[in-house]
């Protein structure tokens, strides 16, 4: 049941270089950042220059519900210095990192734009791919083929909640990898990896080889390496804000180095 | 004991009748192009069994017959139809008022959160969260889950908390433990994203018992089901005493729970419908999509699609979106939906203390302000306002600004 479904198109920039990635042994380490933040742009470059295999760029919106306390606060101290959607993108050109760069945000800045709008402006921007976490495998179908056209990858999420018969729709239509939720909640860190996280991501790799990463509530080096023994690769959210918040760039990039250098111990 | 019998359609059969004059969504929960399910990966499943929960429950008898004991012995319905005289005399129309504020609880949330915690519990929950603006549908929550023996958590913005002290006092004597948010507007919708983060992270013992007819499908579906029982009591009410339907049907808007309920009533007939917003809370009025709390409706958001802040005296209505089947009902124009201001609101509050001796929830006195506006163009008419809650909740308030 590995075998890659006929009808998913080639792989993306983000799926191939995380293939390949993971052919060479590595497994993939995603941080997430909130743009807009005080000194993001200079930590998206820290955690590149860390080891990260990609980076998640938060454009902040008014309403994050998937959101924990962490995220919430920075987004809103972003939302307050005046941050819109344009002026983050307007930066994320300006980078030059080497890696894929993702997008993730709230549905309504993409709704209230237009799909097509959106999605083109994310493309000159130089992005790779956009995680839309309230928009679910049957709202996605609009926004999906906009961003297929501009070629983005849309990142969808599974959760630990699904049914059986809910994951291989989802990873059917997912691009670039499949985004595995490792708990019931929202960002935010936890002094444990839930058991959901692995047992997810074994129903994952069990039904796809395109690449599985946990992501929410992974909150430390052990954590991730946890995490890894059965998915591909991990996307750390609040742990590295928190550490941009507390200690600026260098303390993301000295974050990352931490887990990356604990994940390539395994 | 036959009107009553009238009055609250108790079986599945009553309900296929119901479903020719109002939308039924289908799997993808929409109103026209309104509605939906914008939610989190992680609340789909519990989405879809929430749904499939609900329409087995509301087609069986047995649960029907349940809910229709529990309004009747417990919350008091039917409500009564009051007609003001003094202010009918004043304003020169016929007005009625359905009486929602005599349930028990004090408001027309209560019809909601019993169908809601009665089905929780039959699909084996053991705990509800709910969100809450004035109150209101937070002290019906405490209520129906101190009443079925449920866990009960209730969200409520920082500032709300501060001018509807009364109600937080409330839900706490009734056992709910009540948590302020402090995070955006501190208001309604601040409560909702949190209420949802408590859903996402406790889905499986938690059932959310949401206040309006807003949310991810099936909720307004489903919440609007268990207020029809507003219209279709107040449709033969009107057409026993007063011999006919009412030319206009006023109600107020924050998510649009008391209206839809009262609206569904008299969506066949020729009524004016009219769903009151403030000013400062006009989704409809801006009539502008937007997709937020899990639905696509109007919504008050800026040039980039962050969702604004709504400005009310009355904490109820302080929401910047609306329930979708508002905005279906408005984009088709079957309904309108004008808006009042604060000062309006507070006169209109008075108006009907000193002429009625009925003292209303800030809530309704949108509606109220709302006809007095209008009255010099409906001369003659009969107007049927939904009085959706009473207003003891207020008084603190009103007498700070009244000052
Ligand atoms: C008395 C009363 N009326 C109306 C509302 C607004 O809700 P809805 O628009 O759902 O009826 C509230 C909400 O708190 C209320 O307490």
């Amino acid at each position: 049941m590995t075998a890659q479904s006929a009808t998913r198109p080639a792989p993306g920039r983000i799926e191939s270089a995380f293939r390949t990635a993971r052919e060479a042994g590595r497994s993939l380490l995603v941080p997430y950042i909130t743009g807009g933040y005080p000194g993001w742009t200079e930590a998206v470059q820290a955690a590149v220059a860390a080891g990260a295999d990609a980076v998640e760029i938060g454009i902040p919106f008014s309403d994050p519900v998937m959101d924990g306390p962490v995220i919430q606060q920075a987004s809103q101290l972003a939302l307050d210095n005046g941050v819109t959607p344009q002026l983050v993108l307007d930066e994320v050109r300006r980078l030059q990192v080497g890696v894929p760069l993702i997008v993730m945000t709230y549905y309504n800045l993409v709704h209230h734009d237009g799909v097509h709008r959106f999605a083109d402006r994310l493309a000159s921007a130089g992005i790779s791919g956009c995680i839309l976490p309230d928009l679910p495998l049957e709202e996605a179908g609009p926004w999906c083929e906009a961003a297929d056209a501009a070629g983005l990858e849309t990142i969808l999420l599974a959760a630990p909640t699904a049914p059986d018969e809910r994951l291989p729709r989802i990873v059917e239509r997912t691009r670039g990898f499949v985004y595995s939720v490792g708990l019931l909640g929202v960002t935010g860190e936890r002094s444990e990896l839930a058991a959901t996280a692995t047992a997810l991501a074994a129903r994952l790799t069990a039904i796809t080889d395109v690449p599985v990463l946990v992501g929410v509530g992974v909150s430390n080096a052990e954590q991730a390496v946890e995490a890894c023994r059965v998915a591909d690769g991990v996307i750390m959210g609040a742990s590295v804000v928190r550490r941009l918040m507390e200690g600026g760039p260098d303390a993301v990039g000295a974050y990352i180095s931490e887990v990356r250098q604990a994940l390539d111990a395994e | 004991m036959t009107t009553l019998e009238n009055q609250i359609p108790p079986t599945a059969t009553d309900f296929e009748s119901e479903q020719d004059s109002m939308v039924v969504p289908g799997a993808d929960g929409r109103f026209g192009e309104f509605g939906g399910r914008f939610v989190p990966e992680t609340l789909v499943p519990a989405c879809h069994e929430l749904e499939a929960g609900f329409n087995e429950a509301w087609a069986d008898p047995e649960f029907r017959a349940e809910l229709h004991k529990v309004l009747a012995e417990y919350a008091g319905r039917p409500s009564m139809l009051t007609q003001c005289h003094n202010l009918s005399a004043q304003l020169g129309i016929r007005l009625i008022l359905k009486r929602e504020d005599l349930n028990h609880t004090g408001s027309h949330k209560i019809n909601n959160v019993l169908g809601q915690v009665l089905l929780a519990k039959r699909m084996g929950k053991t705990r509800i969260v709910a969100e809450t603006g004035a109150g209101q549908h937070g002290v019906a929550s405490a209520t129906a889950a101190a009443l079925l023996g449920l866990e009960c958590k209730v969200y409520m913005g920082a500032v709300d908390v501060e001018r509807q002290a009364l109600n937080v006092f409330r839900m706490k004597l009734l056992g709910a433990e009540v948590e302020a948010v402090h995070s955006g507007s501190r208001t309604l919708k601040d409560a909702v994203n949190e209420a949802m983060r408590d859903w996402v992270a406790t889905v499986g013992d938690t059932h959310y018992c949401l206040g309006s007819v807003m949310g991810p499908h099936p909720y307004p579906f489903m919440v609007r089901q268990f207020h029809r029982v507003i219209g279709s009591e107040a449709r033969t009410q009107c057409r026993e005493i007063y011999g006919g339907d009412p030319d206009v049907v006023a109600a107020c808007v924050g998510g649009g729970s008391n209206a839809i309920g009262i609206f569904s009533g008299f969506i066949d007939t020729k009524a004016r419908l009219i769903g009151v917003e403030p000013e400062g809370g006009a989704a409809v009025g801006r009539a502008q999509p937007g997709v937020v709390h899990g639905m696509r409706t109007y919504l008050m958001q800026d040039e980039y699609g962050q969702v604004e802040e709504a400005h009310s005296v009355s904490a109820g209505l302080d929401y910047p979106g609306v329930g979708p089947e508002h905005s279906y009902l408005a984009s088709i124009g079957r309904a309108e939906y004008p808006t009042v201001n604060d000062a309006e609101v507070l006169e209109a509050f008075v108006l009907m203390a000193r002429s009625e001796g009925i003292i209303p929830a800030l809530e309704c006195a949108h509606s109220l302000a709302w006809i007095v506006r209008e009255a010099p163009h409906i001369q003659g008419q009969t107007v049927l306002m939904n009085l959706s809650g009473r207003g003891d909740k207020d008084v603190a308030q009103v007498m700070d600004i009244l000052k």
